[in-house]
């Protein structure tokens, strides 16, 4: 079938060029740029990239991404496993409310928040702070986590607990020695979905941040371009490096990222 | 009997220590520990979500009653007054029309793509993993990264233009972003960029899901290709394809990001939408008491949309979270 690897050729060329092109800009400088927007790199200049890489802004950036996803990552697998595990494994009235009410945060997506956490946020003093926008970032992953782990932990058999507790294990003890172990997988897909929440989010970050040396990658990238405008090849490099870690953490979990989506679609 | 050896083979040799306590105990205490232990487990993530997910709308409907641009205490009590300027605003409407654009487009053309190109990787050919990652790789990017990468791109004068001219298209070349009549376009197209990899890869799980056999025995019955694909798998992947629509309405209701680095809602709100305009009234221009009320707004049209969704499109379908999540 040449017509279906024309096709996948095509779809290919449109979904990489693009990133390939910023990649290898960063190599010229801006008047190469500027005479031939379509040219390759003559000759291959290092110093864009070796600004970039040398300057406090890239790198505060990258702490501070890493910074907020991790706190934001742990509180939402911690936070959710615990409730998963209550909402699946004890009878309690009340419990499918509870559900259903952690459920109903899929309905707020963050970005239509932004306002009213700013002035919450306000409130209670946490504006341009770290834990600003890791803590909501946090409770807005909380919905999507219990929502996979809580049927995952479901199909764990029950006899398993049974057996624990003939044992003598309490049921905290069974929840961390046996059930979590068991959740290794969707934990892992949880903890991906959330950390890649948190490393792309930029609305939050925008509305929380005043000073520059908080500013997570998305927003740095993002003022490093309006800021620049006339060093275009330094714009080429600062974004080009700026996809680097997300490509890293991709390649790192690619499998199971793919993976757990399917999981998740299915239920 | 293959029970306890499963036991012993996860528990470990660790937790069998001496006869069993728990079951022993007198009914009680077995009831305030479990009372303690709900407590513990559920009591920080629930604290968590009220206070981040669930206070700040009630904030919002708080402050939204009130003319407040963020100094001194809310005294400015002013009723509905924000609600009324918000949906009898000429650039309010506007935004939620782009909005629609998108989410309309996105049903358009975005989903038949999907579906081609999903069934087009799901044959078996050589550098099929490869391919998949491939065009799963931007929605991985940032939409900050996104949003500045396609503005370099599609400068005046830029990669596109001079591809286009190398191409012998350069009538075809456009200021892509700064005219009114095209830069909505423009960005759906960046937008489409960005997330047709989810699409697909969501559509490529759905299709895992039907058996081949479906298809094969169409194919005796004498139906060819074409028909198979419309009578069997499309049908058979209706859960997918909705889940998908309701996932890309959400999403292009509360699209922000990519608009906001790339043309700030401009020119002369072409490409505003509401969310751009939640921020650019509500934050920029401090009229936070108005922000409020637009955030009211987008959350009461979010959840109208989703509940509505859920009534009439996902009833039937018990594939995905999202389905139970509405119900």
């Amino acid at each position: 079938m040449p017509a279906a690897y024309l096709v996948i050729l095509l779809v290919l060329a449109i979904t990489l060029v693009p990133m390939l092109y910023l990649i290898v800009g960063g190599f010229r400088t801006t008047a190469q740029l500027n005479s031939s927007p379509t040219g390759l790199p003559h000759p291959w200049v290092w110093s864009n990239y070796g600004s970039v890489l040398t300057s406090s802004t890239f790198w505060d950036a990258v702490g501070n991404s890493a910074v907020i996803a991790v706190v934001a990552t742990g509180l939402a697998v911690a936070f959710g496993s615990m409730a998963a595990f209550a909402l699946s494994r004890y009878a309690f009235p009340g419990r499918e409310a509870l559900y259903l009410l952690f459920v109903a945060g899929l309905l707020f997506p963050a970005n239509l928040a932004a306002l009213p956490l700013f002035l919450l946020l306000q409130r209670i003093g946490l504006l341009d702070n770290l834990l600003g926008v890791a803590l909501p970032e946090a409770a807005f992953s909380l919905p999507v986590t219990i929502v996979i782990l809580r049927p995952f932990m479901r199909a764990i058999p029950g006899e398993l607990q049974d057996a624990a507790v003939v044992d003598g294990a309490t049921r905290i003890r069974f929840f961390l020695r046996i059930l979590l172990p068991l959740s290794r997988p969707a934990l892992i897909t949880v903890g991906i979905l959330a950390f890649i929440t948190s490393w792309n989010a930029y609305l939050l970050p925008l509305v929380v941040f005043n000073t520059p040396a908080h500013f997570p990658l998305p927003l740095a990238v993002a003022t490093f371009q309006s800021t620049y405008t006339q060093d275009t090849a330094r714009v080429f490099a600062f974004t080009a490096l700026s996809m680097v870690p997300a490509l890293a953490i991709f390649v790192f979990a690619q499998r199971k990222l793919v993976g757990g989506l399917v999981g998740a679609v299915k239920g | 009997m293959a029970r306890t050896e499963r036991t012993g083979v996860v528990a470990g040799p660790e937790t069998i220590s001496g006869p069993a306590t728990t079951a022993g105990r007198p009914p009680r205490r077995r009831g305030l520990r479990k009372r303690i232990e709900l407590t513990v487990l559920l009591g920080p993530p629930l604290l968590l979500f009220v206070l981040f997910v669930f206070v700040p709308i009630v904030f919002a409907v708080w402050y939204s009653l009130y003319n407040w641009s963020g100094y001194g205490p809310l005294t400015d009590f002013v009723g509905l007054q924000n609600y009324q300027g918000v949906l009898s605003g000429a650039v309010f409407r506007e935004s939620l029309l782009h909005n629609v654009i998108i989410a309309a487009l996105s049903v358009v053309i975005q989903l038949p793509i999907s579906i081609a190109l999903a069934l087009l990787l799901n044959r078996s050919m050589r550098g099929r993993t490869i391919l998949r990652l491939a065009v799963f790789t931007p929605y991985v990017l940032s939409e900050a990264t996104t949003a500045v990468m396609w503005l370099l791109l599609l400068e005046p004068g830029g990669f596109v233009d001079a591809l286009l001219k190398a191409v012998g298209l350069g009538g075809l070349t456009h200021q892509w972003l700064a005219s009114t009549s095209l830069v909505l376009y423009t960005l759906f197209v960046v937008v489409t960029w960005k997330y047709i990899g989810f699409g697909i890869v969501l559509l490529l799980a759905g299709l895992q899901g039907i058996p081949a056999e479906l298809r094969e025995a169409a194919a005796i019955d004498g139906a060819t290709p074409w028909q198979a694909t419309r009578q069997v798998t499309l049908p058979l992947l209706g859960p997918t394809i909705r889940i998908w629509i309701f996932l890309s309405v959400i999403g292009s209701l509360q699209l922000f990001d990519i608009v906001w680095i790339m043309t700030q809602g401009g020119p002369a709100n072409a490409s505003s939408t509401m969310v751009t305009y939640l921020i650019f009234n509500g934050v920029q221009r401090t009229e936070f008491g108005y922000g409020a009320a637009v955030s009211v707004v987008l959350f009461i049209i979010s959840f109208a949309f989703a509940l509505a969704y859920q009534r009439f499109a996902l009833r039937r379908d018990t594939a995905g979270a999202a389905t139970r999540a509405v119900g």
